[in-house]
């Protein structure tokens, strides 16, 4: 019996994401009287210790650069030899990446019940779980029970805590088979030109400057950049931004887009339409800047400074600015 | 080469969400009902133009619920669908999985094409789990998708870049924004829709259901709006640093 945790295999650095797996199954094992089994697949030593730290009492750490981060069904398999081997009745993703995929495959191998994208941490009930999630686009939230043998968890990024333990795990190499044959292939990666240039993707971001048809143009999108870069902010924008190709596709938030939780939602020239507001009412505080005191995004944000956003933006970037001397 | 599009049927985006019994059952009352919108912009679309391009044989729509759903049905057939099937049956994400791999295995699709998720439960789960029950390979979050022969290759926005990949059949892939563009069905359509075949079929007894909702909360609104003047943003940022504790 033990809480296993998936750890995705990631270029570069161990993702936020997967330490508040760890985090959110640490908690999990205390509840249960268990213990917390980390599945780290192509982590760097640097990594494995964040892992440690963020609350694992054992790792099994995968080595095969042939198991790539796009095939699935390898992925899969990979997971459901840990499971048993750790005779494991709990399994928790992060929710982006590869652990929103891998999970349901893995759930239909192990016939386990699914809760995909809990908020908060479960309530226990015998054998049950309860666990709680987003429904509606964020218009209200359902607690979901699941009482099956293996029970599969996926963790929203950005809604709980990275804890702090510092263990000293066991790390055991761990080599399952797999099958690669006719699997999905990587051609290419083709990172986004703002990503390398240091900026940070938007899942991951906790700070978000998004700009909306108010900023008239392409053009104008300066000023959005500039107050993201003084705050280390990611950049987003409204759906018919994208649309008009002003901006790149994947900034899109809101329920066709990308659905977001960061700490701080700053919304500028957005009406705050309910499909946008899908995408980002789970965001902790919301500022909106709008010259329309009609606009309907003040009824939804936590502070609003009505205004032209070409005379208030550059302000508050130069008052951020003056924060972070 | 057939497709299966699994189709859902979910609230209009601007319906008012509430609930009754207790908070336990969704209110039905009122609320116009729309096709998801990922699986009817893009991975229906996109099945068509497939199919318009030689590349594809046959799009059939299926869709797991209740006869009163089959007016959505009828949307996609009139979009272009060649035929539908309703599993005749309720349940959760592993259910609904299962009969849609059930049926895709005993009728000879090689494509399966979801939407990425549905905005009513928000799970994105349903294609991984049709993908891990039918052992196939599996492509989420696609942007593009095309055919050549037996090779499909697709495009995948993630970690800050776009993946491009290759896989042969059969494949399950969930559909994002970007594989095609929302197609409005016509007169002829809606007409053709309504002599299209429309086949109901026993959900196999395979799949159980395994979660379960025991109730709802809707969500509670922000208090009000602080009002802030555009010749005060220290005031903002001080409310952000020492208030908010944000930044
Ligand atoms: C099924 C469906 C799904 C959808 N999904 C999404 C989605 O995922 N995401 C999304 O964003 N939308 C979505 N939409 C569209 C949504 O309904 C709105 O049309 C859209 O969000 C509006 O974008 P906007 O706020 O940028 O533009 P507008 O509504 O045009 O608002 C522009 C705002 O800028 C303000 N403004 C103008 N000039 C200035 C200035 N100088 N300074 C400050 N403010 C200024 C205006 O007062 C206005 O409030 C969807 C719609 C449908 C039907
Ligand atoms: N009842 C259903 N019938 C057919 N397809 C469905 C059903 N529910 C979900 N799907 C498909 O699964 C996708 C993802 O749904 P979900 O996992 O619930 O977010 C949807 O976009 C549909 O393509």
């Amino acid at each position: 019996m033990s809480v296993l945790v998936y750890i995705e295999p990631h270029k570069g650095n161990i993702k936020k994401t997967s330490l508040e797996a760890v985090s959110y199954a640490n908690k999990l094992a205390e509840l249960i009287s268990s213990n917390v089994t980390a599945l780290a697949i192509n982590i760097s030593d640097e990594g494995l210790k964040a892992i440690a730290n963020a609350g694992a009492d054992k790792i099994l750490s995968v080595n095969n650069e042939s198991l790539s981060a796009t095939n699935i069904k390898a992925l899969a398999e990979v997971v459901n030899s840990a499971i048993k081997e750790e005779n494991a009745t709990t399994i928790i993703f992060a929710a982006d990446g590869t652990g929103s995929s891998v999970a349901p495959y893995v759930a239909a191998k192990q016939k386990a019940g699914i809760i995909a994208g809990t908020i908060d941490f479960p309530i226990i009930d015998g054998n049950k779980l309860i666990v709680q999630k987003n429904v509606f686009s964020g218009k209200a939230t359902a607690l979901y029970s699941v009482d099956t043998a293996i029970k599969i968890i996926t963790l929203t990024p950005n809604s709980i805590q990275i804890s702090n333990t510092k263990r000293s795990p066991n790390v055991i190499s761990f080599a399952p088979t797999f099958d690669a044959a006719n699997g999905v292939v990587l051609k290419s990666f083709k990172i986004d030109e703002d990503i390398a240039k240091g900026g940070i993707p938007l899942a991951d971001a906790e700070l978000v400057v998004s700009g909306g048809r108010g900023l008239k143009g392409p053009e104008n999108w300066g000023i959005v950049e500039d107050l993201a870069h003084a705050l280390g902010a990611a950049t987003a924008c409204s759906r018919p931004v994208a649309d008009a190709d002003w901006r790149p596709h994947h900034e899109h938030v809101g329920q066709t887009g990308l659905a977001i939780r960061p700490n701080l939602y700053i919304a500028i020239g957005i009406s705050g339409a309910i499909q946008h507001l899908a995408g980002v009412n789970g965001s902790k505080t919301i500022v909106v800047i709008n010259n329309d005191p009609e606009a309907p995004f003040f009824k939804n944000a936590d502070y609003g400074i009505l205004g032209d956003a070409f005379k208030v933006v550059p302000k508050l970037t130069e008052a951020i600015k003056k924060l972070r001397i | 080469m057939k497709i299966l599009v699994p189709i859902s049927q979910v609230p209009d985006t601007t319906a008012k969400i509430s609930f009754i019994n207790n908070d336990t059952t969704f209110n039905n009352a009122g609320v116009t009902f729309i096709i998801n919108p990922y699986d009817e912009w893009y991975a229906l679309v996109r099945a068509l133009e497939l199919k318009e391009a030689g590349k594809a044989e046959k799009v059939t729509v299926i869709h797991v619920g209740p006869t009163e759903n089959e007016p959505t049905i009828r949307k996609a057939l009139a979009i272009g669908a060649d035929d539908a099937v309703r599993i005749d049956g309720d349940g959760d994400s592993s259910f609904v999985a299962g009969q849609i791999a059930d049926y895709a295995q005993k009728n000879d699709y090689s494509l399966i094409l979801l939407g990425k998720e549905t905005i009513s439960y928000n799970s994105a789960a349903t294609a991984g789990l049709v993908a891990g029950f039918l052992d196939w390979n599996f492509v989420p979050y696609a942007t593009k998708l095309d055919v050549n022969g037996n090779t499909i290759s697709l495009e995948q926005e993630m970690d800050g870049g776009v993946n491009q990949l290759s896989s042969p059949l059969p494949l399950v892939v969930s559909a994002a924004k970007g594989m095609a563009l929302q197609r409005i069905p016509n007169m002829r359509g809606i007409m053709a829709a309504r002599t299209k075949p429309l086949q109901v079929v026993t959900p196999s007894t395979d799949f159980p259901v395994y979660t379960k909702v025991e109730s709802y909360t809707p969500a509670k609104g922000r208090t009000a709006c602080v009002m802030i003047s555009e010749d005060n943003i220290d005031e903002l940022v001080d409310l952000l640093h020492t208030k908010a504790k944000v930044i």
